[in-house]
């Protein structure tokens, strides 16, 4: 303390709650987008510190596509009760019936675009005018790109060419009405730096993130859970193996990494000698086509 | 570990996402799967070689045209520091993306062709980052495998920069001959290079100071949010949160708040939900004071042996960034931290000439990314520091009314 150096992560750190804090001041009915994965959840952790002993200046929300992993639903479940605050939860799959949608087809069909209905149809539903999410700018070359305060239209649609500029620690969430602002607090911190912080303040999490065995699709070098929501064909080779997750999205899109890491320790040697990313890794997803991610964010997409 | 926050600025084509591919490539901060995909992009614009431009366009419309539009960040580290690039656009039309880069930076590297020397966009963003006070600038002189390696094409680079440098009161420069593409002097010392005696690249960024960016000795905290829990065991909490901008809060300090100027005493400081006896920059913290004092998000909470500039009348430099152009008598929303004000421009005083570094005078508006000094008026008084002086508190955006973008970077004199 007595040099008044601040070590890096307390730096990331300190930048999240004070964005977190803006997002407070700024906006009358924000909401924090958790899926009980490992980013939002150290989300969680930050908006503690932001805003304890005080309640959350908004509500946790989950748009649920139906192929989540049980581990993390009840892990969602459990952190809301524990913490007191609220969690709104709405379902891919009442969109799909209400709106007559199609589902994908195809092999890995993952409802990843359809996510982006049911998003925008609670934006709607509930007014929020700022939503809170994990994404980093390590993960995709398109999200590299991306303000900590991104104005969306009222289609929920972001353009890469009009952003706003952002000007040292000053974020403008002025919008019009029907328009909303993603707000990613943990912008600058990469994979790593999220492993570190939940090893430094021993933050719980899913039991997917930790190495167990499980039964496997091998499929172009890409190891897929069975669940009863993939395409199992005759020529598929299924075996059990020892793995874990890097990224918890949808069981159908994303791929577990065999693993032998028990601990956060274990996770941090493996990906300071991975020689893949953690999206390259794991994400189907991302492979449609080489600008998959900036075209769903187009859409709306978080 | 410490952690420098950069950007790479200069003209077009004059190899930025390339530099900044070949220190991820060489300092083994790449990984498979994205070197492969670049790789696959590479062939199929059928060019042969490796793009590692094409590590930081991310966008569609930026690989379609070759260019950057608008800032990538991208993240390294080494066993010495963490590393923040800011990877800015060249083209003059995005000049206001990497004024948006430039904002947060420690350090600039500035691109220059050695084939082309010192050009226009060189000196326009030298005075971004003059204007923007970056601590540190280093002149990377690009290409030299294009001019054989030549040490007097250096020598004259470094000596037509040495006048804009000296022009813009660029203190810290310091000058690097490479090859972003072939990697010569970014992570390794270059063997076609012998004539050049100092660090390559990389060893600079790694050992630059950058202890002193921030100013521990002016406290200055502006209040986000006023957490107040509401439930009975915790009636009478009030905590003050923000982010502490620079200086040093201890327990008992003797504290002003502005603009009010009413007077209180410290009586507890909280860092990540624990009492801490003191707290400085860039913490984020929670202030609880002895007195009921009246304060809201937007007002300042300032150490009394400290002052700062109070006014309605504010002198500023500012950089315009909106297509519509600033005139005087317009109005706009001035941010500065979390406080919002109305101002109108009452006068533009001088344009600044990005070639010839010099003021014209009798200018009535301006438009996209021209530098201006205007005097503003604000409908009620603002409590800040000069840019100059402080560079944490001297900031402050314009927004235009109706369309509520961001359309000028304000460093308040």
């Amino acid at each position: 303390m007595s040099n008044y150096q601040l070590d890096y992560l307390d730096q990331l750190e300190s930048e999240a709650i004070h964005i977190f804090r803006e997002v407070a001041g700024q906006f009358e009915r924000p909401a924090l987008l958790f899926s009980g994965g490992k980013d939002s959840i150290t989300l969680v952790h930050l908006a503690l510190k932001a805003f304890r002993p005080g309640k959350f200046p908004f509500p946790l929300v989950h748009i649920d596509t139906g192929h989540n992993f049980p581990e993390a639903l009840q892990f969602r479940d459990e952190l809301a009760e524990k913490l007191g605050e609220k969690l709104i939860v709405r379902n891919v799959e009442d969109t799909i019936k209400a709106k007559h949608l199609t589902e994908p087809k195809g092999k890995f069909a993952s409802r990843n675009q359809l996510q982006t209905f049911t998003l925008l149809d609670t934006i709607e539903e509930f007014q929020f005018d700022a939503c809170i999410g994990g994404a980093r700018r390590d993960e995709e070359k398109a999200r590299a790109k991306e303000r900590i305060f991104s104005v969306r239209d009222e289609f929920g649609q972001w353009d890469p060419k009009l952003q706003r500029p952002e000007l040292w620690n000053i974020y403008n969430g002025k919008i019009h009405k029907g328009e909303n602002v993603r707000v990613f607090p943990i912008s600058n911190w990469t994979e790593l730096d999220v492993w570190n912080y939940i090893r430094r303040e021993n933050i719980e999490l899913p039991s997917v993130y930790f190495s167990h065995e499980r039964e496997v699709l091998e499929y172009q070098n890409q190891l897929i859970a069975i669940s009863p929501f993939i395409q199992i064909d005759e020529t598929d080779t299924i075996a059990t193996r020892k793995v874990r997750y890097r990224t918890v999205g949808d069981m159908t899109c994303t791929a577990a990494v065999a693993s032998e890491a028990y601990s956060v320790d274990d996770i941090i040697s493996e990906i300071i000698t991975s020689k893949t990313s953690e999206r390259g890794e794991t994400r189907i997803d991302d492979r449609v086509s080489e600008a998959a991610m900036e075209d769903r964010k187009r859409n709306g997409y978080f | 570990m410490d952690l420098l926050r950069f950007l790479t600025a200069g003209s077009v084509d004059d190899g930025k996402s390339t530099l900044i591919g070949r220190l991820l490539y060489d300092s083994k901060n790449i990984l498979i799967d994205q070197l492969e995909a670049i790789e696959r992009s590479s062939k199929a614009k059928n060019n042969g070689t490796v793009d590692l431009a094409l590590l930081t366009d991310g966008l569609r419309a930026e690989r379609e045209q070759g260019i950057t539009i608008d800032v990538a960040y991208k993240y390294f580290s080494t066993p010495k520091r963490k590393f923040i690039i800011a990877d800015a656009p060249g083209h003059i039309q995005y000049t206001r993306n990497m004024v948006t880069g430039a904002s947060n930076a420690d350090l600039i590297i500035i691109l220059v062709d050695a084939r082309n020397g010192v050009v226009e966009q060189t000196r326009r963003h030298s005075l971004i980052a003059s204007l923007l006070n970056i601590p540190h600038v280093v002149v990377a002189i690009n290409k030299m495998d294009l001019v054989n390696y030549s040490e007097e094409v250096y020598n004259n680079i470094v000596e037509d920069y040495a006048k804009v440098a000296q022009a813009l009161n660029l203190n810290d420069v310091v000058y690097v001959p490479i090859s972003a593409l072939d990697g010569d002097n970014i992570v390794d010392v270059s063997e076609k290079i012998d004539w050049y005696k100092g660090s390559p690249l990389l060893e600079y960024l790694e050992e630059v100071e950058v202890k002193g960016n921030h100013n521990l000795v002016n406290a200055r905290f502006p209040v986000q949010y006023v957490i107040r829990p509401q439930i009975d065991e915790l009636h009478d909490y009030r905590g003050y949160a923000g982010k502490i901008q620079s200086g040093v809060y201890k327990k008992g300090d003797k504290v002003k708040v502005f603009p009010s100027g009413a007077e209180a005493i410290i009586k507890a400081i909280e860092l990540n939900n624990k009492e801490v006896d003191e707290a400085y920059a860039p913490q984020s913290v929670v202030l609880h004071l002895e007195e009921d004092v009246d304060i809201s998000r937007g007002d300042s909470i300032v150490k009394t042996d400290d002052n700062l500039k109070v006014s309605q009348d504010i002198d500023a430099i500012i950089c315009w960034m909106d297509e519509k152009p600033l005139t005087i008598g317009s109005k706009y929303f001035l941010q500065h931290n979390s406080k919002v004000v109305p101002a109108i421009v009452k006068e533009i005083k001088y344009k600044l000439d990005v070639n010839e570094l010099k003021k014209e005078y009798e200018i009535s508006s301006a438009s996209l990314n021209e530098v201006v000094e205007v005097k503003l008026k604000t409908a009620s008084p603002l409590a800040y520091d000069a840019y100059n002086s402080l560079r944490e508190n001297g900031g402050a955006i314009l927004i235009d009314q109706t369309s509520l973008v961001t359309v000028a970077a304000a460093m308040l004199q």
